[in-house]
Parts: C-alpha cells; structure tokens; sequence
C-alpha cells in the first residue's frame, strides 16, 4: 500500500468509523468532495462524541466558568485560577473509563499520564493527582480484578512520575458492572504570568514533535469511547495505548526547561485523538493552518501509513510552536532529556490541515470545517420523573446496621488503595488522604491547596438537579472542613447513551443542579470532561458528575483534620438533622431499598454553615472537622474516632427516631470538636448567627456510645471491620 | 557540610533530599546531573529515591553502570560519606558498594507509609544522634524494598554492626526486617525508608533529622 489513500470509502466503511450518513454528508459539504481514507479518519475522531461533544456543548454553554480568580475557564487543556501571590492554580479531571474497563492497568495508568499532560503542557508543576473510582458490585466476577488491575495502574504511573496521589473515592454499585468509571485528575503550580496556551502564531514557524515515538497503539480510542460496550468488546484491547511514566517523568522536565526560556509559542499535549486533534486545535485557535511532512514524525513502527499516525494515540507526546530560530536551543534540551525532537511542519495562512508524505499531499482538511461545522446536536430529553417521599424504617438492630455500614464496601477504610499510592513524594503533602480533603502545601510558602473529588450517584439517580447541586456542594463543604476557601471545580461527567431520551434528561438535570450550586457558593467550573455512553448492552450507569473541587487556606497551620484529638474535647453539630433516610447509604444498603427523595440541597443554608465553620477553623478555635455525608452521623463519628483513637459518648434528642439521627444524609452539616469552654463560645455564635447547632457530647472512652448505650460500638472491633474489609475482599482471590 | 544529590533522568525525590539538606545543614547541596560527573569535592553524596531509567531491567541497575557512579564508588572507596535512599539504596547494592540486593517486596503491592524503625547500631556516621533501640518513625515507598542476602552475609552484617535499622514489624518481606544496611568501613549508607520526608511536624514528624545531623556531627 503506498499511502493508504488507495482504499475506498464505503457506506460500511463510514459506519465503522463511527460516522452517520448525515455526518458522512456534512463532511462532503464542507469539503465539498468525498474525503479520502486519511481524511475520513481525521474528521471520525474530530467529530467522535469525546472529541467534538457534539451531544453535550450546547448545556455545557450554560454553566457558570467565571469569577475574578478565573484565568482561565474551559476551553484550554486544564483551567487556570490565581491563588494570590503571583501564582495560579492549574488543573482538570478527566476519564479514562473504556480503556480501564478492557485493560484495567493500562487504562487506568495512561488516564493518569493524560491528565498530566493536560496540566504541565500549561505550565505548571503537576502537584498533586486524585482520582474518581466507580466499580460493580463487589461480588460480580470482575470488580476484583478491575480494582487490583487500576489501583495499580494509577499507583505504577503515579509513583514514577514523582507527583503524589493525595486522595480519591472509591465506590461500587451493580451499575458498573460492565462499565467502570476511572477519572483522574491533576492539579498544578504556576507563574500566573507564565501560562501557556495552545493557540498557534507566526506564519512560518515551525511545528515541533517532542516526546516518545508514534506507534500503532490507541489509534480509534476517542472513537471507542464514544460507543457503548457489547459482549465483544475485549477485541477492542488493541486500542488501549500502553503508559511509560518514565518518559512522562522526562518529558514533564524536558518541557518545564524550556517553559523558562522564551521560545514557546503555542503548546498542546497528543492525547485523544493525538496527532490530529493537537495540530487541528493549536491550528484552529490561532486561526492559521498546518502544514506537516509525517515523514519526519518519529516513528516506532516500520511502514506507518498517514492515517495511522494521524490517530495513533501513543501516550508520551506533545506538540509545540517554536519561535524561529530556537529549534537549536529547545533541541538540546530534549536531547539531554533523551527525548525525541523533530521539526514535523510549518505554521501556513491556508487555513489547511494539509499533510505531505513521501512527497504527496495526502490530506488536505479547511480546519473550521473541523471544529466550527462539527455537529451539535440538541438531544431530546426527557426530565426524570420526580420520586414520591418514603418513610424509611428503623431496623431492629441499629448497631448492628452502623457496622454494617462502617465495616462494609462503601464506607470502610480506602487504605488498602491509597497505601499504594505514594502520597508523599515533593514533600509537601500536608493532609493525607483519609480524611475529609487532601492539603498540599504550595511549596516554599504557609499557603495550601485543599483538594476533594465527590459526587454521590444515587442521589443524581434520584433526582438529578438536586444530586448535581449536592456533587458540587459537597467538594465545596470538603474543602472548607479542612479550613480552606473553596475556589473551583473541574467535573468529569460520566453518563449513559445521550441518544435515549431519559439519559439525556439526567444529563441536562445534574447540570442544571451544579449550574445552580456553582453560582450560589461563588464556584465556577473551570476545566472538566464528558463520557458519554457508558452503557454496556444497553444498561446505564448511574449518572455520574464527579466533581474535583480547589480551595485555597492561608495558612497550613490553621488547619483541621478529622481526628479527635484524645479524651475531653466537646464535640458540636452544626446543621441541622432532618429525617432525609431517601437515597441514603441506609435505605439501600441496610434496608435494601431505593425510593424517596434524597437529601433537599438548599444552597443558602450550606454557605451560610461552610463559611461559618471556616471562620472558626482560620481563627484557630477549632482543629477537629469533619463534614456529614454518605451513612450520616453515626459515619461521621465513627471516622472521627477511629483516626484519633479515641471513643465518644453522644445524646440524640427525641425530636426525630433515633435511626434517622444516626443515618440521615441531610445537608450542610459539620460535627467540630474543641474545648469545653470554646464549644459553648461556638455554641454561642452559631445560636446568634441562626445557624441551627447541638452541643452533642464529648469524647473519651473506647466505644462510641449514643444515648446511654442505645447504641455503642465498640470502636476496636469497629476498627478492625473498617480497616479490614477491602484487603480482606481483595485478598479472597476469586 | 558541603553536599551533593545525584540526579538520574526519572529520580523523583532529588528536590525532597535537596530541601531537607538545605534545612537541616543550612548549605544549598549541589545537585549533580547524571551526566556531569566530574562534580566538585563534597564531603557527604546523596542517591535519591525515584525510579531512576524507570526501573527497566531491575530497579538501580543501569543506574549503577552509569558513568557518575564510577565517580561516586570512587570517592565512597576514599571514604566520603554516601547515602542512598530507596532508589538510591537499590543503586548501592547494584554496583556492590552495599551488600544483598532488593526485591519486589512480599505482597506484590508498591507500599506507601509511616512505619517504626528500630535503630540497631548509634554509633555510626549516620545514627550517632539516635539512641540504640529507639524507636522511630519514618515513611516508606516502594515496590521492591524487599531485602535479601544470604545468611552468611546478614549474620555478618548484624554481628558488625553493619545493620543500621530494622523494621518494628515486617513491611515487606526483608531479610530479618533489615531497614538499612552499612558497609564495612561504616561510610556507606543504603536505606528503603525516606528520612528526607520526615523532617518537620507539617508534614508528620522530625525523626528524619536526626540521621543528617549525626553526619553533621561526624563532620564536624
């Protein structure tokens, strides 16, 4: 084959790239000829749901992505807030969800070097790395070996890069079974007056390829990811891209040496779609054209026709707009890295993607045609029908039902996870995770950046508006329970096939929910992602908006953890505790239902009681915090205690069942612990400010005792259930 | 004290070892880019952790083959003190400066936490600030910090003093819980557990100090 050009564009051949007959004329009208084979595939991963979101743009269009700390909202490789001081926050969650599903540890290791690159190609310093975890329900034949397979996948590229893994969540619902969601994000340091942009400049400037060598690897993963799963879709293994962290390691200095010069136009990391979506986006942006000669791509394979490296997704690459004349200079650099450097093109004033090998022209693309006329579709939807309130019931044995719950697969200690994490490295990892927000330290300075990623899908499930406020609300109430100010939020929002209208209407619903949340709490969406069709024959997830929120403290010594801080401290409510046992942890888990509504998100009452507690943390009166989520009080207090090794004694009033106290997931609440004398300081504020507060008890003792024993749990044989419950279900190998 | 950090393309804990040496000795160390190996004279070399040629082949392995370590065997055979730390550790025991070598550790899995050390020998260039038996706690992590030698070897190790620090209880499958290890002439140093990241209460506890202050007070 000379140039794969030979081969004829079929109807079967456009189908199989994923391409509509109406898609398939759109492109002939924009060319205004057929394409051929090259082309087809160029314009199949551009106008791919993953690259293109043809399905989610025109909702995505109406969320709030701006503030006075906004440098830069979405649209670029990660989003950009100024954190005081001359320096920005940069950073983005992404999924990488089919490939984990098909090959847990090569999925989940390059979705972590993807996200990566997002942030350093803007030129930060990737700080810290997080991750959002969705498995099947534990005792489905795979969940063992996807959660092995991607904890290690997520550890083997994180710890080789040297960029700490300081927190996630982790949860399994039988609607993952066949779909398993793995979203990784990044958050990086930088000169708020050194951020680079992929926007391209300059007639005649060279376009530069710097990184690993392009394979055959990933070419039709952005497609792949746009499709739903069958039973065959193990034959789609080839289509995983295969990480090397240590050329990620290389290539994030390589890079971060030459950021310090001046010789940088325009930069952007290959990933999605690699090749061809980098050159089409620096190309677009900056309104010029590309001219590039593929012979002279690095090659890892013999024979590579165009198309193969226009779509090859080899991890490891990036694509950068030189000045003149530095191509020397920046080439030493990557020398001295040991990296691949070629001068692939030129910047043209064609307004062209137009592609040479072997001295033919073998594509030749108007980039708007690209970008401006891929489709946007308005989806029909349907708005999820609202649910009937329930009466959730009290079971006989309470304590039996919190160690259910404490020692069970959503709530038990994620050690055994993050232990493979190394969350340490860079020496600046403040708050570990384990608790309610991971805290890095901005290197050199008292400042740190607090970190949560959060979403609860039941609840978006149950209804979608008031589950996407409560994804947002909840980073927020994270980030501040650790003292920080919450700033913004990147979101990766995993759904079902947007084609059914139910799907589309979850989608449309939790966006609407965080659209309202983020502009009630002053938090905007700066960066995020969209997986669509995460279906596998047919079913659909639960709607999944994960959240990755930022937040900013002053002043790391000033600052709480979720620790009781041994015997004598009083511990306060602040919030209040309504019965709201619908879509809880405990109607599913214990009751075995899932009906009613969840928890009401009124987005006043959660400012008003976050930025409360924030002041009591910034003034120093309180060190002990920790929010109330999933599994409720009783969750809470168990937490508390075990990681300060100490028990506590509480009363509950009668003015709800004891089992809505224990397990209600109402919002907007926070327990603090402090002493005697400040607790009824707090107590004092709270009452004069109308912010609902109970002086609950007081720690001390080996147990956690509510009401006089009506339920104790004895916190050594809870520990032990918490701690012991995932590396004991990993250990039982199936 | 003057100091030098080695750097191979893929360490990641150079900058760590280098902000814990300029706290602790108060002198900025000299990092020192695998390939500029005619370094000037320190007086204490630090092998970082990471995952030096990304642990193709066998962890520290290329790395010992390097031309910066033919310098710096040499100048540990001329007796300056010289440290290695996980990564740097692996390296040690590849180019024979330290006995044994470090295998994947016993589960498998990478691991990444505070563990207890117990210190056995505190006469040593790099222990003579611990006290024999202490107790103390640093973090580890590794994927293969599983320490083997054969019994001649660790039965001479232990009855020379050459066993730095032991684990409290077993991490990862090592040889008699060994920790670090010395060479003969007590200036050689290899140790899975990270000192450098235990250096002020922030960031958990200082019981990493004292390792570099006993070789403050050894220098003088």
């Amino acid at each position: 084959m000379k140039n794969g050009n030979e081969i004829q564009i079929t109807p079967e051949l456009v189908k199989e790239h994923g391409l509509t007959v109406e898609e398939y004329e759109r492109i002939k009208r924009a060319m205004g000829r057929e394409p051929n084979y090259t082309e087809l595939g160029i314009y199949s991963v551009m106008w791919s749901e993953h690259c293109s979101y043809k399905s989610s743009r025109l909702h995505l269009k109406k969320l709030p992505t701006k503030a006075p700390w906004v440098i830069q909202g979405p649209g670029e490789n990660a989003g950009v807030i100024d954190i005081g001081d001359g320096q920005a926050a940069i950073f983005k969650m992404e999924s990488h969800n089919h490939p984990s599903y098909i090959e847990p540890y090569q999925g989940a290791a390059t979705g972590v070097g993807g996200i990566l690159r997002d942030v350093f190609t803007m030129g930060a310093r990737p700080v810290a790395n997080m991750n959002a975890l969705r498995f099947g329900e534990p005792n489905h034949p795979k969940t063992r070996h996807l959660v092995g397979g991607v904890v290690a996948g997520i550890g083997g590229y994180g710890n080789c890069v040297g960029v700490p893994t300081v927190g996630g969540e982790t949860n399994f619902d039988p609607s993952y079974n066949g779909n398993i969601l793995v979203n990784a994000m990044t958050v990086g340091l930088a000169d708020a007056e050194k951020i680079f942009y992929c926007a391209a400049a300059g007639v005649g400037n060279p376009v530069v390829y710097v990184g690993s060598k392009t394979g055959r690897d990933g070419i039709h993963g952005a497609t792949m990811a746009s499709a739903e799963f069958t039973d065959d879709s193990e034959e789609k293994r080839p289509t995983v891209q295969v990480g090397d962290p240590f050329t990620e390691k290389l290539l994030i200095e390589a890079c971060l040496e030459l950021m310090a010069t001046d010789a940088i136009i325009a930069i952007q990391d290959m990933g999605a779609a690699g090749l061809t979506s980098s050159s089409v986006e620096m190309a677009s942006k900056g309104g010029v054209g590309f001219e590039l000669n593929l012979d002279n791509v690095p090659q890892r394979e013999a024979n590579m026709l165009p198309y193969e490296m226009m779509l090859s997704e080899s991890q490891e690459r990036m694509l950068m707009v030189l000045k003149p004349g530095r191509e020397d200079m920046a080439k030493a650099i990557f020398e001295k890295w040991e990296l691949d450097f070629a001068v692939i093109g030129h910047i043209t004033d064609t307004g062209k993607l137009t592609l040479k090998f072997k001295g033919e022209t073998v594509g030749d693309i108007p980039l708007d045609s690209l970008t401006d006329d891929a489709p946007e579709y308005d989806r029909p939807w349907v708005p999820t029908p609202k649910r009937e309130a329930v009466s959730v019931k009290a079971v006989d044995d309470l304590n039996k039902a919190a160690m259910d719950l404490i020692g069970g697969p959503n709530l038990c200690s994620r050690r055994w996870i993050w232990e493979q994490y190394d969350h340490m490295v860079m020496g600046d990892t403040i708050q570990r995770p384990g608790g309610d927000a991971a805290v890095v330290r901005v290197h050199g300075t008292m400042k740190g950046l607090a970190i949560s990623t959060d979403v609860t899908p039941r609840y978006c499930f149950a209804d979608p508006v008031e589950g996407g406020k409560q994804a947002v609300a909840e980073t927020w109430r994270n980030i501040t329970a650790v003292g920080a100010l919450p700033l913004a939020i990147t979101n990766c929002l995993n759904f079902g096939n947007p084609e059914r209208k139910d799907i589309m209407g979850q989608f449309v619903g939790c966006l609407e929910g965080m659209g309202e949340a983020c502009r009630a709490l002053d938090y905007p969406i700066v960066s995020g992602n969209v997986s669509l069709y995460n279906e596998t024959n047919g079913k659909g997830i639960l709607p999944t908006p994960a959240i990755g929120g930022v937040g900013v403290m002053q002043d790391i010594d000033r600052m709480a953890t979720i620790a009781f801080e041994g015997a004598g401290q009083t511990v306060v409510l602040i919030g209040e505790t309504k019965d709201e046992l619908g879509a809880s942890l405990y109607q599913r888990e214990i009751v075995g239902e899932d009906a009613g509504l969840p928890p009401v998100v009124d987005l006043a009452v959660e400012r008003r009681n976050g930025d409360f507690v924030r002041a009591l943390i910034e003034n120093g009166q309180v060190t002990t915090c920790h929010d109330l989520s999933d599994g409720g009080l009783i969750a809470a207090l168990a937490d508390m205690a075990m990681a300060g090794g100490v028990g506590v004694d509480v009363t509950v009033d009668d003015t709800l069942p004891l089992h809505a106290h224990l397990f209600s997931e109402s919002q907007a609440r926070y327990l603090v612990a402090t002493d005697a004398d400040t607790a009824e300081q707090i107590r004092k504020e709270a009452k004069d400010a109308g912010i609902p507060v109970t002086v609950l008890g007081e720690t001390g003792g080996d147990s956690i005792n509510v009401n006089g024993g009506a339920v104790k749990l004895d916190l050594k044989a809870l520990k032990s259930a918490h701690e012991g419950w995932l590396p004991n279900y990993m250990a039982n190998a199936s | 004290m003057k100091s030098a950090v080695i750097v191979f393309p893929g360490s990641n804990c150079d900058r760590d070892m280098a902000v814990a040496l300029e706290k602790i000795t108060g002198t900025k160390p000299l990092m020192v880019w695998h390939q500029e190996y005619d370094f000037d004279k320190v007086d204490f070399i630090a092998l970082p952790g990471g995952f030096s040629y990304g642990d193709y082949l066998r962890c520290g392995a290329m790395s010992a083959r390097s031309h910066v370590m033919k310098e710096v065997i040499k100048r540990a055979e001329d007796g300056v003190p010289t440290f290695g730390v996980c990564n740097g550790f692996q390296i040690l025991t590849e180019t024979g400066l330290l006995p044994g070598a470090l295998m994947r550790n016993a589960n498998l899995h990478f691991v990444c936490k505070d563990v207890t050390l117990t210190v056995e020998n505190a006469d040593s260039m790099f222990t003579n600030a611990y006290d024999k038996g202490q107790e103390i706690t640093i973090p580890v992590a590794h994927h293969d910090g599983n320490y083997f030698a054969d019994d001649e070897t660790l039965n001479r190790l232990e009855g020379e003093g050459q066993v730095a620090f032991k684990y409290a209880s077993d991490i990862n499958g090592a040889q008699r819980r060994i920790a670090g290890v010395m060479n003969a002439r007590g200036n050689v140093l290899g140790m899975m557990p990270h000192p450098e990241r235990m250096i002020e209460p922030a960031l958990g506890g200082s019981d990493g100090r004292k390792m570099f202050e006993s070789v403050m007070n050894r220098l003088g």
